[in-house]
């Protein structure tokens, strides 16, 4: 018997909202399986399973919200049976009450009372609060015998939805402490060192130029793309940067998976991660960059883009801003910032020319790297960039 | 249009029926010198003579039987039973020769009878001639069941079930003789489906020959009250219209089934279960019923109507369904 439990979906993250299961009791699932979606502080996110099995059983409803770490299903090994698998309590979880109204038997139907701990949902608003997401045994019935009807699913669903991701000003509100909650915890528990380095940018552009010449718009790489294979390509080489700090000690990361940090519209930041960039193709890296933006802009991340980023990229240079030294995202034990690309005076054989630079910046985690292993890193980021052919 | 009673209506009907066909004959108990006991075939007799109207016996064994003989021998005979509790002398004619003649004879004969009966409470006839045994007689495969509630259905029911090649079974509700009215004769009448009687969009009443009028009395009433009520008439019991009731109920997601017969093993019941089987993942009720109070129909008046489906109780049912 497997134990699913509420994923941390960030260090900023302590509880979880059930908006939706993927799957019933007696499904099979696969690893990498979404089985559920929840709402964290910062987005509804896809929840995958990381094990092989059946689901047994179900222990939260859409709309319970439980502590991360707390089991929200039970899943049966591949060939466990349910007969030798002991039924467990369901949380506690935040479930509004819903008990079902005094009946109001039709005049006629006198059908022996049904046992007061179950809601009654008629056939249609079932199916219907399915589709919806909505657990319609939270809903308070108006129907025959105190039912749940269509009517009362698709009140719900229309009006104030009861278990639905927050409004966005409540996810403003909740991001605005979660990021609170994280940032004050990196400054609080991290020594944080800084490094920086002024990266020329030409050769980088000049082969970017030429790529995108022969391309049409939509398959146009941009160079953030390059940057992020030439960091995740040097952090192969420097794999204390990679990782996190937990319990007292550096763990180094299963991939090289990097944050990338997404300014939201609405305000805030999201740094979901885009797994395994060293190994990766750049068209692709490009595309699912795309992708990843455009889900975390739209509030539907997977569950191990949320949690597993090794280490985070944050890009400003958009901004403007000549360099960023930012605040580490725990557990990981470093950030690379880039600023804007451009051109500046630059010292070449004793003279002076323009030529295009960007600076790139290390805020390292003192606990699990020296600046001497920092400053060799971020040489190694300036070294890949000068040869985007490698990339 | 023309002015008319559901009996004269029936009347029309058989009158028709004898001048258009010479195999068509009318026969039962006093539907000759004396007209009918319920005067629907008051008249007949003097026009088609004796021969064709015929009075019989008081013995339904026998003029049911007679009846079955002359349809296997190429007639077209109408036989009227005074009350459906009467045909109860007649079952075995009813349900073991004309409904089966057809099978037992490895479709070598068939027995086109028209069987016309008054069915039905209402009318302070007491226990032993106020039954609605229709849904019984639906019970049994060969036997064709129509109920006509409407004018259009009294008039035009009757020539249909004449063509049948097998045995056709016509109940008339007591209550309904006198109902007077305007009738349609542009309306093209079939014994094959139901009918929305009323379009309504909330809830699904489905009612038949005596309830009907009760279902669209009280469909009027609660649309007094904004809900929106479907009245199907279902005219024919047997075969039931499954098609015609499901497409209502997965509209309407309501379903109330407005029944003279008593409620345990009726016809109500069937149309429930038929629902629960067909239509269940589109329900948003428990679908409900109204039936007849499972006792001896009362001779007080009071009682009798205490006993019997009436319109504010199909009313609240329909409230209780849409949880009001």
């Amino acid at each position: 018997m497997i134990e699913f439990r509420m994923p941390s979906l960030g260090a900023d993250m302590d509880a979880g909202t059930l908006l939706q299961w993927q799957v019933a009791p007696g499904d099979a699932v696969h690893r990498g399986q979404v089985v559920a979606v929840v709402d964290t502080a910062k987005a509804a996110v896809e929840i995958e399973c990381w094990q092989e099995g059946r689901v047994f059983e179900l222990l939260i409803q859409p709309g319970d919200k439980v502590p991360v770490g707390t089991p929200i299903a039970t899943l049966l090994e591949a060939g466990g049976s349910a007969e030798t698998a002991p039924r467990r309590p369901a949380p506690v979880a935040a479930r509004k009450a819903a008990q079902p109204q005094t009946p109001n038997p039709p005049p006629a139907a006198t059908p022996g009372a049904a046992p007061a701990t179950r809601t009654r949902i008629t056939p249609v608003a079932r199916q219907r609060a399915a589709e919806l997401g909505i657990d319609a045994a939270t809903l308070t019935g108006t129907g025959p015998q105190g039912a749940v009807t269509l009517a009362d699913v698709e009140a719900v669903a229309t009006q104030k939805p009861a278990v639905q991701p927050a409004t966005a000003q409540d996810r403003h509100a909740a991001m605005r402490q979660a990021i609170a909650a994280a940032m004050s915890r990196s400054k609080r528990e991290i020594p944080h060192y800084y490094l920086s380095e002024t990266v020329p940018m030409a050769v980088a552009l000049a082969w970017l130029a030429a790529y995108n010449a022969e391309l049409p718009p939509e398959r146009r790489l941009l160079p953030g793309v390059l940057v992020l294979k030439a960091v995740a390509l040097a952090l192969g080489d420097y794999p204390q940067l990679n990782g996190y700090w937990i319990d007292g000690a550096f763990r180094p990361g299963p991939g090289i998976h990097l944050g990338v940090a997404v300014a939201l519209r609405q305000g805030g930041l999201i740094a979901p991660a885009l797994h395994d960039v060293a190994s990766k193709p750049l068209p692709q890296l490009m595309e699912e960059l795309g992708d990843l933006v455009q889900r975390a802009r739209s509030y539907s991340l997977r569950s191990s883009e949320l949690s597993e980023a090794t280490l985070t990229v944050t890009q400003l240079g958009d901004q403007g801003v000549d360099g960023v030294f930012g605040v580490i995202y725990p557990p990981q034990v470093a950030l690379v910032g880039v600023g804007r690309i451009a051109e500046r005076p630059w010292v070449e054989d004793g003279r002076v020319c323009a030529l295009a630079c960007a600076q790139f910046s290390l805020a390292a985690d003192h606990r699990a790297s020296d600046g001497h292993y920092g400053a060799s890193f971020l040489a190694e980021v300036r070294r890949r960039l000068q040869q985007p052919d490698s990339l | 249009m023309s002015r008319t009673s559901y009996r004269e209506a029936l009347r029309e009907a058989m009158r028709e029926a004898l001048a258009r066909d010479p195999r068509v004959f009318l026969m039962g108990e006093d539907v000759g010198r004396y007209g009918g006991t319920f005067a629907v075939s008051k008249g007949l007799v003097d026009e088609f003579g004796e021969q064709r109207v015929r009075d019989t016996p008081l013995s339904e064994l026998a003029f049911v039987g007679a009846g079955i003989g002359a349809a296997l021998g190429g007639m077209r005979p109408i036989v009227e039973v005074m009350t459906v509790n009467f045909c109860l002398l007649a079952l075995d004619q009813l349900m073991n020769t004309a409904a089966t003649l057809r099978h037992m004879s490895g479709g070598q004969f068939s027995v086109p009878l028209v069987v016309r009966m008054t069915t039905g409470a209402g009318r302070q006839l007491a226990a032993q001639h106020s039954h609605s045994l229709e849904g019984w007689l639906a019970h049994i495969p060969g036997l064709k069941i129509l109920a006509p509630a409407t004018l259009e259905d009294a008039r035009g029911m009757l020539w249909p079930a004449l063509e049948d090649p097998d045995p056709v079974l016509l109940f008339e509700q007591g209550a309904l003789y006198n109902v007077e009215g305007e009738l349609d004769e542009t309306e093209v009448v079939g014994i094959r489906s139901a009918r929305v009687r009323r379009a309504g969009s909330d809830l699904t009443l489905i009612a038949y020959g005596g309830t009907l009028a009760k279902a669209l009395e009280a469909a009027e009433q609660l649309a007094g009250e904004g809900i929106s009520a479907e009245v199907i008439d279902l005219r024919v019991l047997r075969p039931l219209d499954d098609a015609t009731i499901m497409e209502s109920v997965r509209r309407t997601r309501r379903a109330l089934v407005v029944d003279e017969g008593w409620r345990s093993g009726s016809l109500a019941a069937e149309i429930i279960a038929r629902i629960v089987e067909q239509a269940f993942f589109d329900l948003d009720a428990p679908p409900a019923r109204v039936c007849s109070a499972e006792v001896p129909t009362p001779y007080a008046k009071h009682l009798e109507d205490a006993a019997l489906p009436q319109v504010p109780a199909i009313v609240a049912a329909a409230r209780g369904l849409l949880g009001r």
